[in-house]
């Protein structure tokens, strides 16, 4: 149905062109679903770009063929590409939100799609567009079909999406990270209805992602990615039982799943013993009664409903929920960002939640309790450099200057494994991983005692993630330091904490130590957490 | 350096400069006139072939020559020197007002975006207020009733361009309120006023500097306009407002040239100043420097 032959794509950049794609091939047949697999930068976007010819300014094909049922999409002019586009073939984009105008009617741009490609008039468009609203299961479809799209969750968004993607009766959807930025739970109801769709309309799909894990259980067959080619294909059940390639190996490796170990994820080369890290009987943290009530426009709104749990020294408690389920907001409290409405925070056995957020910079505890911020990249200064970021709270809080700082500042990044070379650059010229690290590194500057990361891997590469984690694991034994690790995936946690508290509309509805929780969740919501992340099939051990 | 993946790209100002002018021709131009114009101010004085105040009246109102580039005036000054010696005058005034409303109008919108509420309230109106009146007008009134000075002038002119500054920086700070490094400074032990100083601030500039371009050249006009209203600067001081006012009277007789170098001059360096907006962005921007 789909056959592209040595498709190559570069881009136009101020250090001459680029080649994002180099010379791959596949077939489509019809009916499957093939999985693009592959990290940032490994030119998978890139590709379904090029096949619905919508590459960004600077970026040309510059050589094979693309043949979409007879028909060269490469030569195809314009304005058949317009006929096609939505038609023929349609598109799932990453933020469901940006993908819909945001002043504009769900229901209005359902209609806008049908009737750009003469599948509806103005007298049925209405009805139509109700039909589409419920074949992507959004309930009341009569009601919602007046909702703008600022008025709905990201999952009701990415369905309606799904609506106008699917409004024409497409042979092929192409869907380019369509669950990213998505709760778990949310995830997997979305890509169980699009795959029911897809099969019950017979249309075939490709599945653009970065989770090995996601692509394996809803692919037929999985395409493996590395700068611009294709490394290996394969069933999915193949390609993780025996990967052939090298890389392919290190993305298996690298995606969490049951029975395995923090190290597991790490290349064999690279797996040294885990250091002990040693957990004292000792609370460091005791938080009561914690609430937060924010005013929102039609009332108090209650993000955080008086929770209490405790971290002991040397701990790592796991704190997990979906979004909005408040655990943002505890962790911005606990590091003293925010003030809370009320309630207790013990910290080494006095309270700190009466000191102003504002005050607390002059505190002497600040040193002590730090945090990693989800985003790397928007928590780095645009205009200083990876030096300057770690030296902030070296000279801020430790006072250190001249040759004893930067000395730290080099020893800081040995520590988290940062090349001192990439010392003198900006955030922009580092790469996700290098960005991560360079936070790190500032947030353990002062040795803290309590660290707070929030969803420090959420935005990284498998890879990455899996070298972060690791060394997370390390500066724990290292420094003997605490953490409360804030996620909202169960299978991270279970690899880095010792008990796991799990929230939902800001209250605690489980709490454990780690593999209690795994093995005999007692709460439907933490079963249901469970449930929802996808499920790589296990790894042959004895293949290696 | 063995290990490092990539070379360090050497990111020193002058490469950038170099790579930001070679870039784009329209900022090399700009670049090339603001050089001129500032040369023009600080050797204009001594550079000239006339004295720009020394009258002639044997050589009153002739036309442009090879001797008079410019021509002469009703009582035989040189046109020509007298537009080159303005130069310091009309861009120390633009670059004072300009350098007042940007302080001034930076430290309010600074503190109304990252304070909020009803400090933040409070100076819009303020600030609606000042942008309801015609801002020629409200500078005309302010010069006024102030009294007919340079300083003045520059008071008036940087009074009605604070606003500007003041929403555009309110803006940049207030979407980088919550942003992560702002929260992560704040970890690092800065306090509230340092974290706006020195972590969000500077991130506000490039925008700002495409703002500043562009007032320069406004300032310029609003000084020439006040001139050439009869406010502030007073002749026989050279001014290009002046000169044009004094000029225009002639046009009707003929002698254009008192009115048109001038004006021209006058477009020239607000053209210059409008150029000059983009590339000085991209230079205080460390994101286009890869």
């Amino acid at each position: 149905m789909l056959n592209v032959r040595d498709l190559a794509v570069s881009f136009q950049t101020r250090r001459g062109p680029v080649s994002a794609v180099r010379g791959i091939s596949f077939d489509l047949a019809k009916g499957e679903i093939l999985g693009i697999v592959g990290e940032s930068g490994s030119g998978k976007s890139v590709t379904s770009y090029a096949l619905m010819r919508i590459l960004d300014a600077g970026g040309t094909i510059t050589a094979g063929d693309v043949t979409y049922s007879g028909i060269d999409l490469r030569r195809a002019t314009e304005r058949d590409m317009r006929d096609i586009r939505g038609r023929e073939i349609s598109m799932i984009f990453q933020n469901p939100r940006a993908a819909l105008n945001p002043i504009r009617k769900v229901g209005h741009q359902i209609e806008d799609v049908m009737r750009q490609h003469a599948r509806a008039t103005r007298q049925d468009a209405r009805a139509k567009a109700i039909a589409a609203l419920q074949a992507v299961r959004i309930k009341d479809a009569e009601a919602r079909y007046d909702a703008y799209p600022f008025e709905l969750s990201g999952g009701m968004c990415q369905r309606v999406v799904c609506a106008i993607a699917l409004a024409c009766d497409p042979k092929l959807l192409i869907a380019d990270e369509p669950t990213t930025g998505l709760d778990i739970t949310t995830q997997k109801a979305v890509m169980d209805l699009v795959r029911e769709l897809i099969r019950d309309r017979g249309m075939s799909s490709l599945l653009i992602t970065h989770d090995l894990g996601l692509a394996a259980q809803y692919c037929d067959r999985i395409m493996v990615m590395k700068d611009g080619q294709i490394v290996e294909q394969g069933d999915p059940v193949q390609i993780f039982s025996a990967p052939h390639h090298a890389y392919t190996r290190k993305l298996v490796d690298a995606t969490p799943r049951e029975g395995e170990t923090i190290r597991s994820l790490l290349p064999p080369e690279d797996r040294t013993p885990t250091l002990p890290h040693k957990v004292h009987n000792r609370p460091l943290l005791d938080v009561q009664n914690l609430v937060k009530t924010y005013q929102g426009k039609s009332g108090p709104v209650q993000a955080v409903r008086g929770i209490s749990f405790r971290v002991n020294e040397g701990q790592s408690v796991g704190l997990v929920g979906e979004s909005g389920c408040g655990k943002s907001t505890t962790s911005e409290i606990l590091v003293r960002l925010m003030d809370a409405t009320s309630g207790t925070i013990l910290f080494d056995g006095q309270d700190i939640a009466g000191i102003p957020a504002q005050r607390f910079v002059r505190d002497p505890r600040r040193a002590d309790i730090q945090m990693v911020f989800q985003d790397a990249t928007d928590s780095l200064n645009p205009r200083h450099s990876a030096r300057h970021c770690i030296a902030e709270p070296l000279q801020r809080l430790a006072r250190m200057t001249g040759a004893r700082l930067s000395a730290r500042v080099e020893d800081l990044a040995t520590l988290v494994g940062l090349p001192l070379t990439l010392l003198d650059r900006f955030p922009h010229q580092l790469s996700g991983g290098q960005k991560a690290r360079v936070g790190i590194a500032r947030a353990v500057a002062l040795e803290p005692r309590f660290l707070i990361l929030d969803e420090p891997t959420a935005a990284l590469d498998v890879s990455i993630q899996a070298v972060v984690l690791n060394l997370l694991v390390d500066l724990r034994a290292k420094l003997g330091l605490s953490y409360l690790f804030v996620s909202h995936d169960l299978h991270v946690v279970r690899l880095l904490c010792d008990h796991v508290i799990v929230m939902k509309d800001g209250q605690i509805v489980e709490e454990g130590p780690t593999e209690q929780v795994m093995r005999q969740p007692r709460d439907p919501y933490t079963r249901t957490l469970l449930a929802a992340a996808p499920k790589p099939p296990a790894r042959r051990v004895a293949a290696e | 350096m063995t290990d490092a993946p990539l070379p360090t790209p050497r990111n020193s100002g002058w490469a950038h400069l170099v790579y930001v002018l070679r870039d784009n021709p329209v900022t090399l131009l700009a670049f090339t006139l603001f050089a001129f114009l500032i040369f023009c101010a600080l050797l204009g004085p001594s550079v000239v072939p006339y004295d720009p105040l020394q009258t002639n009246a044997a050589k009153s109102l002739q036309p442009p020559s090879w001797e008079h580039w410019f021509g002469t005036d009703q009582i035989g000054r040189d046109v020509f020197s007298r537009v080159i010696v303005a130069t310091r005058l009309d861009l120390s005034i633009s670059v004072a007002a300009v350098a007042l409303s940007f302080v001034v109008g930076s430290v309010l919108g600074a503190i109304a975006g990252y304070w909020g509420g009803w400090l933040d309230a409070v100076l819009n109106r303020c600030l609606d207020t000042i942008m309801a009146f015609p801002l020629f007008v409200l500078a005309m009134g302010i010069v006024a009733a102030l009294g007919n000075t340079i300083e003045n002038i520059i008071y008036a002119t940087a009074i009605i361009n604070m606003p500007f500054y003041a929403r555009l920086v309110r803006a940049e700070v207030n979407i980088r309120r919550d942003a992560g490094f702002a929260r992560a400074a704040k970890l690092s032990g800065n306090s509230d006023l340092r974290v706006l100083a020195c972590h969000i601030f500077p991130n506000a500039l490039p925008p700002m500097m495409v703002q500043v371009s562009l007032n320069l050249g406004w300032a310029i006009l609003n000084a020439a306009g006040l001139s050439f209203i009869g406010l502030g600067v007073r002749p026989p001081t050279p001014e290009w407002g002046i000169m044009v006012a004094e000029g225009a009277n002639f046009i009707v007789s003929g002698e254009w040239w008192l009115a048109v170098f001038p004006g021209l001059w006058l477009m020239l360096a607000v053209f210059t100043f409008n150029l000059l907006g983009d590339g000085l962005r991209d230079i205080v921007d460390p994101r286009k420097r890869s």
